[in-house]
């Protein structure tokens, strides 16, 4: 459903210049949870970026759902790292869910129902009254989930979405990630730095090197589901397929599993 | 408790009135009469009335409420049209560079140097003080409005995009609420300002309101009859002060409930 092929981007121009991509490429098919994970500043955002039609990438194509994505796709949401300069401190948590299906064309009580069902799903109910500022910082981001979930996008983004939060919430918010990914038939694409997130996340980990940064790894995970953070960690495959990983990362390519 | 840290507040008021009054009461000055005859002349000016009228006399029902109407007026005009100004400037750089060397130099003139000309545009009357108050008090407005449109957060702006956000949409949900604080802070100013150009042009062009019976009072040498009016006019720039808080606290609770977070 998402096809990126030979993605390039140049930030500035001249000796200055930074290469932030080199030639990505890419296929996500429909309903993949898909981890891409890459040494800090090796241009993930950058791709997350081009990927919604926030940054017109000087190189190369995006394609969603047959078509190239020149604007913000309209099946398409994004979970941004910084949830409080993401939600808008001046609306209430359920308007702050509720903002975005205006445009759905739906009216104001089944926005709100909208929003209170996804709310729910997050384990957010009750918090519609609220303001986001009201919340933990684990919560803010539950609710920038459920503002994601609600609009019901065929693709999500989410912007290394666990990188502010303390350990324990991340956990709860990775395991929040696989439970409604289960619920909805959606395409996830998440960006972090975090390896052990990463192949317990995903479907798929796709590693980038460093900037400009091109594709160097692309593994698949098979690891039995439901998945857990204790029993999930210690499965030898969990194990080997981290230090694969991280190998990748590091930019170690004699590994034998790393050419795929 | 509440009631004695408001006490603790506020005792230097009696004591700084009982001073005055014995001070103008052994100074026996005619220019500066003793709080007492002032209020007993503020009551015989303003409060003096029937009854039913909430004791107002003729003169305040003829007066306040005029000069506060032009006030509020010409606040109003320069709130709308600083605003709608400000955020257009705001929001568009190019619009922005062409126009901002207009307002640098239209706020850089002192509003009561323009009141000769508005004088001999509209003569005496209500038009030509409500067109001194807007436009001198519009440039807080629309400074601090144009500030705050062009620097809305700009993942507020990415969210609005990916969510798929309509121009009016993103006006009214996203920009327009960024810039609130600061709009705020330029309105607040701005009421302050109209009070004094509100004044200054019913002492020049007026033949009715506060600021023409202060100077009736002065013109007929009644001195407690001028202080009782600025009296008037201190208490009416405290109460709209309060009442402007009132309203913004109410409006930006948000702001201030994230700003105590974050």
């Amino acid at each position: 459903m998402l096809e990126i092929s030979n993605l390039t981007h140049v930030y500035g121009s001249g000796p200055g210049a930074h290469h932030a991509l080199g030639g990505v490429d890419l296929k996500v098919a429909q309903g993949e949870l898909v981890c891409i994970v890459g040494p800090s500043g090796c241009g993930k955002s950058t791709l997350l970026r081009s990927i919604a039609g926030l940054l017109h990438p000087t190189g190369g194509t995006v394609t969603l759902g047959g078509k190239p994505v020149e604007r913000t796709p309209d099946d398409l949401a994004v979970v941004f790292q910084d949830y409080s300069r993401s939600l808008f401190p001046w609306m209430s948590v359920g308007d702050n869910v509720a903002l975005p299906l205006r445009r759905k064309g739906m009216d104001r009580p089944r926005r709100r129902e909208a929003a209170t069902e996804a709310l729910e799903q997050v384990g957010l109910a009750g918090a519609e009254g609220k303001y986001p500022w009201q919340l933990s910082g684990g919560m803010q981001q539950r609710v920038s989930i459920a503002r994601a979930l609600a609009y019901r996008p065929a693709l999500m983004l989410m912007d290394e979405p666990f990188g502010s939060v303390d350990a324990q919430t991340r956990e709860d918010l990775e395991d929040l990630t696989l439970r409604v990914r289960s619920h909805h038939d959606m395409t996830i694409l998440l960006i972090t730095h975090d390896i052990d997130e990463s192949v317990y996340v995903g479907d798929r980990v796709v590693v980038l090197s460093k900037a400009p940064a091109t594709v160097v790894g692309d593994l698949r995970v098979d690891l039995p589901g439901p998945r857990d953070q204790i029993t999930t960690r210690e499965n030898p495959e969990f194990v080997h397929l981290r230090a694969e990983v991280g190998r990748l990362v590091r930019g170690m390519r004699d590994d034998p599993g790393a050419a795929s | 408790m509440r009631f004695l840290r408001a006490l603790g507040r506020l005792w230097l008021v009696p004591v700084v009135l009982v001073a005055w009054e014995v001070a103008t009461r052994a100074a026996e000055d005619v220019f500066f009469p003793p709080p007492t005859t002032i209020v007993a002349r503020m009551h015989e000016m303003w409060f003096s009335g029937p009854a039913e009228r909430l004791w107002l006399t003729d003169a305040a029902l003829e007066n306040i409420p005029t000069s506060v109407g032009r006030l509020f007026v010409g606040w109003l005009l320069a709130s709308v049209i600083g605003i709608v100004l400000g955020v257009m400037l705001g929001r568009s750089a190019l619009l922005s560079r062409f126009i901002d060397p207009l307002i640098q130099f239209g706020r850089a003139i002192p509003p009561p140097a323009l009141l000769p000309l508005f004088l001999a545009l509209f003569s005496i009357g209500a038009q030509m003080q409500i067109v001194t108050i807007t436009s001198g008090i519009i440039w807080p407005i629309l400074l601090n409005a144009g500030d705050g449109a062009r620097h809305v957060d700009r993942q507020h702006l990415e969210t609005s995009t990916v969510f798929g956000l309509s121009r009016s949409q993103r006006l009214f949900w996203v920009i327009l609420p960024s810039a609130m604080p600061k709009i705020f802070a330029g309105l607040r100013l701005s009421l302050s300002l109209a009070l004094i150009l509100m004044v200054i042009s019913e002492l020049v062009g007026s033949v009715n309101g506060i600021g023409f019976q202060l100077l009736d009072a002065q013109r007929s040498y009644d001195l407690p009859g001028v202080w009782g009016t600025i009296v008037v006019l201190g208490v009416l720039g405290y109460l709209l002060n309060s009442a402007f808080l009132v309203a913004e606290r109410r409006v930006l609770s948000w702001h201030r409930g994230a700003n105590r977070t974050t």
